[in-house]
């Protein structure tokens, strides 16, 4: 309880600094509106159908890319990380891969696909795979020898040894890796869309910077800061629901 | 094992193999298809090499690479320090962590490229700008992983610092900033990402020189081969940035590896 309220106290603080900057004239109300300003402006946008559908534009292409990474990286992770010799092939071509930058690609992208929706899935799910496929090794490694050999022992099928064996000690692993992916895509939906200008919530906002429409900058900003807030938020509870039998989870409920 | 039976002299040359197997088989790939494609946007290894060879070594080393490179050194430094004395001073403090945390929370879910404009808006477009760009990107995962691991040293280290009177100052040296180290450097490795980023992207909005302005030209220009030497160099800042942090982390965390391999014997 307490912990809302000065929450909440925080929240409020924070409207009202912002509320007094322009109006002690340190920066300009051109380059810093008030925020009143900008909560009439999200009040509007919220009742006008146009802006819904950028938004589902940049939800669309978060959606498609994440479970387009998810599912590749799922599948060749189960892959590299369950046999020994793709696991040692590929790690120089991982190790390097990884670090490179999604941005970098963003030209790359724009010449093989134009300047559309396929760009920026491009961007997005190379962003998203590594976050995935990584956790999806680790997970896979992670295997109790015990339990390796007791399945071996019983004879259990390729097909039961995934379900029983390998599942459940990578979920938890392919959950932390979803829930970062989930994020990291949402962040390339957005900035393809400032860069490529393919349709969404990222190119408003750079046409609202070159049209010198600040309030819609800073309202725009505050409506992608909800989004990762909702993002994050849904894919922490579906982490705790399909966990709920594992022991990280059990022991933070028995708290 | 059959490896322990074979001579040093085939261990590395098996291990060589199977590094370099993989990415060798990818550029011969690469060098065949290019050949045989009529895609003028798919140029071959020697093509890019060539053109790495042509733009950026020289003076446009000097021009583009060297001050992108020093603003994401400035800005990732920027960051460290105010997020870790930041974190530090609200970890302590319950209440204002209490105060702070839905602020903070909502700063870090936003997508770190957005608030390029925000910080054109409020700067204009300087040099300045463009770390400050990188800063208000980055310092987000320190701070909040700092905090984190400032709230959670173990109990039994504070009250046996409490009761040995351990002055303040040295208390936070030798007590509080190793107890959160690792917390930290999971940090930065997330803030390091996030400001290649915002580096690359800030170069190509708002600049006229620097490696992200340089490879957006090449693109517009359809200079591919140019722009596939550019995607080349970032990757390999990528790589160099994870190396020289691979062997920081080690350095800072050597206690901390220690220990968990002990209680884990």
């Amino acid at each position: 309880m307490r912990r809302i309220l000065l929450g909440g106290a925080g929240l409020l603080g924070f409207v009202a600094v912002w509320h007094l900057v322009p109006t002690l004239g340190l920066v300009g109300p051109e380059y810093l509106p008030y925020p009143a300003e900008v909560f009439a402006w999200l009040a509007q946008e919220l009742r006008d159908l146009a802006f819904w559908r950028r938004l589902r534009l940049t939800m669309t292409s978060w959606a498609i890319g994440l479970a387009m990474a998810t599912l590749a990286a799922v599948v060749l992770g189960t892959a590299v990380g369950t046999v020994p010799f793709l696991r040692r092939a590929t790690h120089t071509t991982v190790e390097f891969l990884r670090p490179v930058p999604s941005v970098a690609l963003i030209p790359l992208a724009v010449l093989m696909f134009g300047l559309q929706m396929r760009a920026a899935l491009f961007i997005i799910v190379y962003a998203a795979f590594w976050q995935v496929f990584v956790q999806v090794i680790y997970g896979v490694a992670d295997i109790d020898t015990v339990a390796r050999d007791t399945a071996r022992s019983f004879g259990l099928t390729r097909r039961e040894r995934l379900r029983y064996l390998v599942l459940p000690t990578a979920l938890p692993y392919l959950m932390t890796g979803l829930r970062l992916a989930a994020a990291v895509a949402l962040i390339l939906a957005v900035t393809a869309e400032m860069v490529i200008g393919n349709p969404g919530l990222g190119r408003s906002i750079e046409l609202s910077r070159s049209a010198g429409d600040a309030v819609g900058v800073y309202g725009l900003v505050v409506v992608t800061g909800l989004l990762g807030l909702l993002v994050n938020a849904m894919f922490r509870f579906v982490e705790r629901r399909s966990l709920a039998w594992h022991q990280s989870v059990r022991s933070e409920e028995a708290r | 094992m059959t490896a322990a039976r074979r001579s040093p002299a085939t261990r590395i040359a098996v291990n060589a193999a199977f590094a370099l197997g993989l990415p060798v088989l990818i550029v011969v790939l690469w060098g065949l298809w290019s050949a045989r494609s009529a895609n003028r946007f798919l140029v071959g290894p020697l093509a890019v090499l060539d053109a790495f060879r042509r733009t950026w070594i020289g003076p446009a080393f000097a021009d583009d690479v060297l001050p992108s490179l020093s603003r994401l050194a400035l800005g990732l430094l920027a960051s460290i320090v105010l997020g870790v004395a930041a974190g530090v001073v609200i970890g302590r403090l319950r209440r204002l962590r209490e105060l702070l945390e839905p602020l903070l929370e909502f700063f870090r879910a936003i997508p770190p490229p957005v608030l390029i404009p925000v910080v054109m808006l409020l700067l204009g477009i300087t040099g300045t700008t463009k770390v400050v760009i990188i800063v208000s990107g980055a310092i987000w995962p320190i701070l909040l992983n700092t905090i984190d691991g400032v709230r959670s040293t173990d109990s039994v280290m504070t009250e046996t610092a409490d009761s040995f009177r351990i002055p303040r100052w040295q208390r936070l040296w030798s007590v509080v900033l190793p107890a959160a180290s690792p917390r930290i450097m999971t940090g930065v490795r997330q803030a390091m990402s996030v400001a290649l980023i915002l580096m690359v992207i800030s170069e190509m909005f708002a600049s006229s020189s620097g490696l992200g302005y340089r490879i957006a030209y090449f693109q517009r220009n359809y200079l591919v081969a140019e722009m596939w030497s550019g995607i080349l160099l970032l990757g390999l800042i990528g790589v160099a940035l994870a190396v020289v942090f691979g062997l920081v982390e080690r350095r800072v965390l050597r206690w901390y590896h220690g220990m968990r391999e002990a209680t884990h014997a």
